[in-house]
């Protein structure tokens, strides 16, 4: 972490902690993430990833612990008020409008984003209509604008999260494993979309994934859990070699392969 | 003190039969998420079964193996029935077998009369059974002591089911994931035979051992099956502990409640299940999410406005059901009004059911609230017309958002039967509060005044009100705020995460059903001239959901064509044949098993396939 | 497009019996058209009995000249057992097929509904079996009629019996809605005012068709009453009859009992039929008058059966209307209304009359004790009371009614 910041950090997580019933998922854990960094958070599986993530996002509230966006307080706030603060988040298990076109995904989140959601008139399938276009092509789905959502292939389905959490123009971006289940030709392609898209409009990204290649390739800094603490955190090198990491790793023996396993579609 | 302990003990025999209809109801609901609203017609089948087998065969053994012979012969109809008609629907959006069961019923319903006659039939009481036994100075029907062993003793022997054989292990690994139950190799199909086939069993049971207590009569069927439902709500869905538990609560309360409050089994039930989803929005033993469908409405078929045809269509259709008085006589008029109102109120749970995704089994209350509106509003504040019409939809609104408010912790089936106990704690009040409401004899004199006196006119005014929420309803399903709507039904977290708050989308289904429905109820008050609290009661309800249901909870227009095509056909029974319900049930079951996504869904499947055979490569996948 | 097929079949399928209809009133001037609905699919154990009744009457009527050389023609609906229901089947009747007069109901919501339909609508309406008095006295209209012993005369008929009864300390048991309330409120009163001796120790107001009968029998007990006064009826009474005897309620006790002694309700019983309670009802088998035995003979060759309650009903309120018809010449309301005033004609019951004032028939009912005979339930010693001797007077009834009316 640098020091002497004037201004605080995008994302800056203390002392987080939230147990169940009796197992601490997550333990005193701190860190935090600027804007327009990369940040992948890693670990076995049980290590308490999605916890952390529920606990940043406002869908859980920590039993001890803080979370600032900005400076603002959004400890356990709800997703709706974390989206409002400048969260925008993509969910491990792909969570889309299934009666809704691919575009009108989109647009619905952009009226959201820009407080129109609550208009009872007007018709909502041309509101940001050039928008949620630029945001599809952004993410690589021009061709399918029109599609039914519920008809993609899972890797769409990942692509069209993408877009539908860059339509609230986040600050900090939160990816719940964006990859899983994609091919690897497009998880490659994927990363590097949402990379450009936060390096380009200086939006802070914090994601957790099983494919090393994609973290290894994509983070500026790695944060790995382990039991639900924080282990090591760092530039990729120094977390690959870190013994630590290392040693939770070796009963998995994973820590370079992805694994890819969805059910769903 | 021995007559606390005899009210305790008759409070454990009325449990007894609670809790064998219900956890029949239990184990189906869990197993195939089927809300199996034929479950009472099982029941009062059984009892008529029961009633011929007792009467022909003779001697203890005869009573006996009368009452297990008409519970075995009444699974077999179950399984059957489970075969022919649900088996093909399973995959059906969910609430759609609840279609298929109200058709069984309404069948079953005339056909016991037909068999067996109008008279209620009073059978043998069980041999060995028929005396009384002294308890300190109370005398307890030794009967009722059979039924308070035969309570626990059918837990213990579902607990063995369940736990002890390899047809339990698979029943309850299918209740908690179905899946995974396919992974292991279950012949799926069978196994939901089976545990139909068990429920009906347990219900037909319960209803056979009603022959000692009670007669056996074609209203049996309506009467259990509320109770019943409600019993597995407080229990939880899929807990036949919970059940049984349930069953006790609810009986004992009724039974000492009655001592401090005389009238209070009217609504002792529904005020438990409130009670207890207050506190515990799963039931008492139930756990959270139970849902492993995605909500009924949500189509794999994006909705689309009318475009430019569909909308000279709808303006055809309008003009030409505005010319409607000057071709046809009064009655015809007449009952084409009270279609439009049916259209309106379907259309307005259609918002809540389809665009919303929230299921209400107490749809009758904002429509009941309309109604008491108007007689309010006439009789009480002395408004005209047009000032009633006004104010009634207000008293929706205000009750539809306060309930709303109030039930903002619930989801799925729960949710639904809390609306189902806040329309029956209304239709309660109704009821009992004769000083203002005049009781069950109704609010009279509430005709309509000047143009609207005569039926045409009234015609008119309604049809123009229907345009208006109707029209109302689709701005509002193709706005930004009804994909929000849409949004939160399809995907809470995903709405959550982009800051549409599916508490607050819910909140405002309600206010917007509630205020469409208490629309129509203002205008079924001045068609009919009289409001009874019939209009709160549960058919108002049940009706609302079969049409929509009917028309294909999917589609944008299939609540109006299920709203017409069900209550014209329920108009012209009516005056056609004194077994209107059989005809009806006939339809229903028909169309369901013909018509799985209801009327306007197949024929969007229609369209859609033909679309694809035109145009090869554009097609989408259904 | 599937929206306006869907509508345009709906409307097809109300449309198709259209034709017909207007077909019809060219036929008119042969006939005169009585509407008639009742609760046949909801109550079929007293509407099928109450349907042969007026079959039987109407078979009469025709063989017999009809009315004034016009044939009487029925057209019967089901009323669905609602008022709603029964509203849409009432326009039906009226404006499709131009009935002439409304008859029937059994339930008094739906009665009340169609009553205040013919005041609206100007169409004189004969309720035959709704029994509450509102339909004749609070909310009575010029244009209703009504045949029935009515609740208030049924429960002075009772009241009169129990208050010869030495019990002082009463109990209550009665459905929970408008009837049983006012069955309860009626009795209680006429009571208290013979015996102010009496004290009301209990009430139990189970809803109806749903009683739980064991809480609800022991409670009462438990309160230690001399009598009781019970008003459920159907399979209620069935259940709370079984759960009283079993538990011993009913010995020792006086009981007064609504209804229970019509055929519809105490046959179902059987064996098990109470024994000793003051009821009203209808025994077909006792009742020797001349009238009675012309009914009963033709009424038992027609159909092969037994009368019940409602088999009197339906044969007296058809008799009645077409004496109404006969009598006004003429098919216009006020000429019907000015007929109904005051018309007597003889029932299987005895002569019964229209009282100008409520509109309300004399028609009386019988009381007596039940007992079991060669296994079947029956009321023993039945005395018929009169009608007009358990109504207020004409005077008092006027006053009970809306001004104007």
């Amino acid at each position: 972490m640098t020091a002497a910041m004037n201004a605080p950090p995008l994302l800056a997580a203390t002392g987080l902690a939230k147990a169940w019933g009796g197992v601490r998922a997550v333990d005193d854990v701190s860190f935090s993430v600027a804007a327009g960094e990369i940040v992948a958070l890693i670990g076995p599986n049980g290590a308490g990833k999605s916890t952390c993530f529920n606990l940043i996002n406002g869908q859980l509230r920590p039993d001890a612990g803080r979370v600032l966006l900005s400076g603002r307080d959004i400890t356990g706030a709800g997703p709706a008020r974390a989206f409002r603060a400048g969260v925008g988040r993509t969910f491990q298990i792909a969570a889309t409008f299934a009666s809704m076109t691919v575009r009108e995904n989109v647009q619905t989140a952009l009226a959201a984003a820009r407080g129109q959601i609550m208009r009872p008139w007007g018709a909502g399938r041309n509101i940001a209509r050039d928008d949620a276009m630029r945001l599809l092509a952004l993410a690589g789905m021009a061709g399918m604008t029109e599609r039914p959502a519920a008809g993609l292939a899972y890797g769409d389905v990942k692509r069209l999260e993408l877009a539908i959490a860059l339509a609230g123009a986040p600050r900090l971006l939160l990816m719940d494993e964006p990859t899983a289940g994609m091919a690897p030709a497009d998880r490659a392609a994927l990363m590097r979309i949402a990379v450009a898209v936060a390096r380009a409009q200086n939006i802070g990204v914090l994601f957790t994934e099983h494919d090393m290649d994609a973290v290894f390739a994509h983070a500026d800094r790695i944060l790995v859990l382990d039991r639900g603490r924080l282990i090591a955190s760092g530039a990729p090198a120094e977390v690959r070699d870190s013994p630590a990491v290392r040693a939770a790793y070796l009963g998995d023996g994973v820590l370079f392969a992805a694994t890819a396993d969805d059910r769903r579609q | 003190m021995s007559f606390w302990i005899a009210q305790f003990l008759t409070g454990l025999a009325s449990a007894a039969s609670l809790f064998l209809v219900a956890s029949g109801l239990s184990i189906i609901f869990g197993v195939t998420r089927v809300v199996n609203f034929a479950h009472g017609a099982f029941y009062m089948v059984g009892a008529y079964v029961a009633w011929s087998l007792t009467e022909r065969l003779s001697g203890a053994f005869g009573w006996w193996g009368g009452v297990l012979l008409a519970a075995a012969a009444v699974a077999a109809l179950g399984a059957l029935a489970e075969i022919l008609v649900l088996r093909r629907i399973y995959q059906a959006p969910e609430l759609f077998q609840l279609l298929a069961t109200f058709g069984l019923t309404l069948v079953a319903a005339d056909l016991v009369v037909m068999l067996w006659g109008p008279d209620e039939l009073v059978g043998r009481r069980a041999p060995g059974f028929t005396g009384s036994i002294a308890l300190f100075d109370q005398m307890i029907p030794a009967w009722d002591l059979f039924l308070i062993a035969l309570g626990p003793v059918a837990l213990g022997l579902l607990w063995l089911l369940f736990n002890r054989t390899r047809f339990g292990v698979l029943v309850r690994a299918a209740t908690q994931d179905r899946e995974m139950a396919a992974a292991l190799g279950v012949n799926e199909k069978w196994l939901f035979t089976g545990v139909f086939a068990l429920g009906v069993f347990l219900a037909a049971l319960a209803g056979a051992l009603q022959l000692p207590r009670e007669s056996v009569n074609h209203h049996m069927d309506l009467r259990i099956i509320v109770d019943a439902f409600v019993v597995v709500v407080i229990g939880g869905l899929g807990s036949i502990t919970g059940a049984f538990v349930a069953a006790l609560l609810v009986a004992q309360l009724n039974a000492f409640g009655i001592l401090l409050f005389p009238k209070i089994s009217l609504v002792i039930i529904f005020l438990v299940m409130a009670a207890v989803l207050a506190v515990r929005p799963w039931g008492l033993l139930g756990r959270p999410d139970v849902a492993q469908r995605p909500p009924a409405a949500t189509s794999a078929r994006p909705w689309r406005p009318l475009g430019g045809a569909g909308r000279l269509a709808m303006a055809a259709l309008v003009l030409a059901a505005a010319a409607l008085p000057f071709v046809s006589g009064d009655y015809l008029v007449i009952a084409a009004t009270e279609t439009l109102i049916f259209a309106i109120l379907a259309v307005s749970l259609h918002v809540l059911l389809s665009v919303a995704g929230v299921a209400s089994f107490g749809h009758a209350a904002f429509f009941g609230l309309g109604a008491y509106g108007v007689a309010l509003a006439v009789k009480g504040l002395g408004l005209g017309m047009g000032a009633a019409l006004a104010l009634a939809p207000l008293v929706g609104l205000v009750g539809a958002g306060l309930f709303a408010l109030a039930a903002a912790r619930l989801s799925g089936v729960y949710l639904a039967m809390l609306t189902l106990a806040f329309a029956q704690i209304l239709w309660s009040i109704a009821f009992q509060w004769v000083e203002v409401t005049g009781g069950d004899n109704g609010v009279l004199g509430l005709w309509p005044a000047g143009f609207a006196a005569q039926p045409a006119g009234f015609y008119w005014l309604t049809l123009g009100l229907a345009v208006l929420v109707i029209g109302v309803s689709r701005v509002i399903m193709f706005s930004p705020f009804g994909y929000g709507l849409r949004g939160a039904r399809d995907e809470a977290r995903r709405a959550a995460s982009i800051g549409v708050s599916p508490g607050l989308m819910r909140w405002c289904a309600f206010a917007i059903a509630g205020t469409g429905a208490a629309v129509a109820g203002a205008l079924f008050a001045f068609l009919k001239g009289s409001v009874f609290p019939d209009t709160l009661a549960i058919p108002v309800s049940v009706d609302s959901l079969v049409m929509v249901l009917l028309g294909g909870v999917q589609t944008t227009l299939g609540p109006l064509a299920g709203a017409v095509a069900y209550k014209a056909l329920s108009i012209w029974l009516l005056s056609q044949t004194q077994w209107s319900k059989l005809a009806l049930g006939l339809v229903i079951l028909a169309v369901v098993l013909a018509f799985p996504r209801g009327l306007v869904g197949v024929v969007n499947q229609w369209r859609d396939r033909w679309l694809t055979q035109r145009r090869p490569g554009h097609g989408e996948p259904p | 497009m599937k929206f306006r097929k869907t509508m345009a079949m709906a409307f097809a399928a109300l449309a198709l019996s259209g034709p017909a209809v207007t077909a019809r009133e060219a036929g008119l001037s042969g006939e005169v058209r009585v509407g008639e609905l009742n609760s046949y699919s909801t109550l079929p154990s007293f509407t099928e009995p109450y349907r042969k009744g007026w079959q039987l009457a109407v078979e009469e009527v025709n063989a017999t000249g009809g009315v004034n050389g016009k044939k009487l023609t029925v057209i019967s609906r089901d009323d669905g057992g609602k008022p709603a229901e029964a509203l849409t089947v009432a326009n039906e009747l009226l404006s499709r097929e131009k009935a002439d007069m409304l008859v029937g109901a059994f339930f008094s919501n739906v009665g009340l509904a169609l009553s205040d339909f013919a005041k609206q609508k100007k169409i004189v309406y004969l309720a035959a079996e709704p029994l509450t008095d509102a339909m004749v006295w609070s909310q009575g209209n010029p244009y209703t009629f009504r045949l029935r012993a009515s609740n208030y005369m049924q429960a002075r008929m009772l009241a009169e019996e129990a208050a010869k009864l030495p019990a002082k300390r009463w109990a209550v048991i009665a459905p929970n809605y408008e009837y049983g309330q006012s069955a309860v409120a009626v009795f209680k009163k006429l009571l208290s005012e013979k015996r102010p001796d009496i004290e009301w120790v209990a009430e139990q107001w189970p809803p109806q068709g749903k009683i739980d009968a064991g809480p609800v029998t022991q409670a009462i007990a438990a309160a230690k009453p001399e009598a009781i006064l019970n008003v459920m009826f159907g399979p209620d009474l069935v259940k709370l009859v079984r759960e009283g005897n079993a538990r011993g309620l009913f010995k020792d006790r006086a009981v007064v009992s609504f209804l229970t002694g019509e055929p519809e309700y105490l046959d179902p019983l059987k064996d098990e039929a109470p024994v000793g309670w003051i009821v009203t009802g209808y025994p077909w088998y006792d009742i020797k008058t001349p009238e009675h035995a012309a009914f009963l003979k033709a009424y038992q060759e027609r159909f092969n059966d037994y009368p019940r309650l409602g088999s009197i009903i339906g044969y007296s309120a058809m008799h009645a209307a077409a004496a109404m018809l006969r009598k006004a010449g003429s098919t216009d309301a006020s000429k019907l209304i000015e007929a109904g005033r005051g018309l007597s004609l003889t029932t299987p019951f005895g002569p019964v009359t229209f009282r100008p004032a409520d509109h309300q028939s004399t028609m009386g009912a019988f009381v007596g004790v039940t007992g079991v005979r060669d296994g079947k339930g029956v009321m023993i010693n039945p005395a018929y009371r009169k009608g007009e001797d358990y109504l207020p007077s004409e005077a008092d009834a006027a006053k009970m009614r809306p001004a104007g009316n």
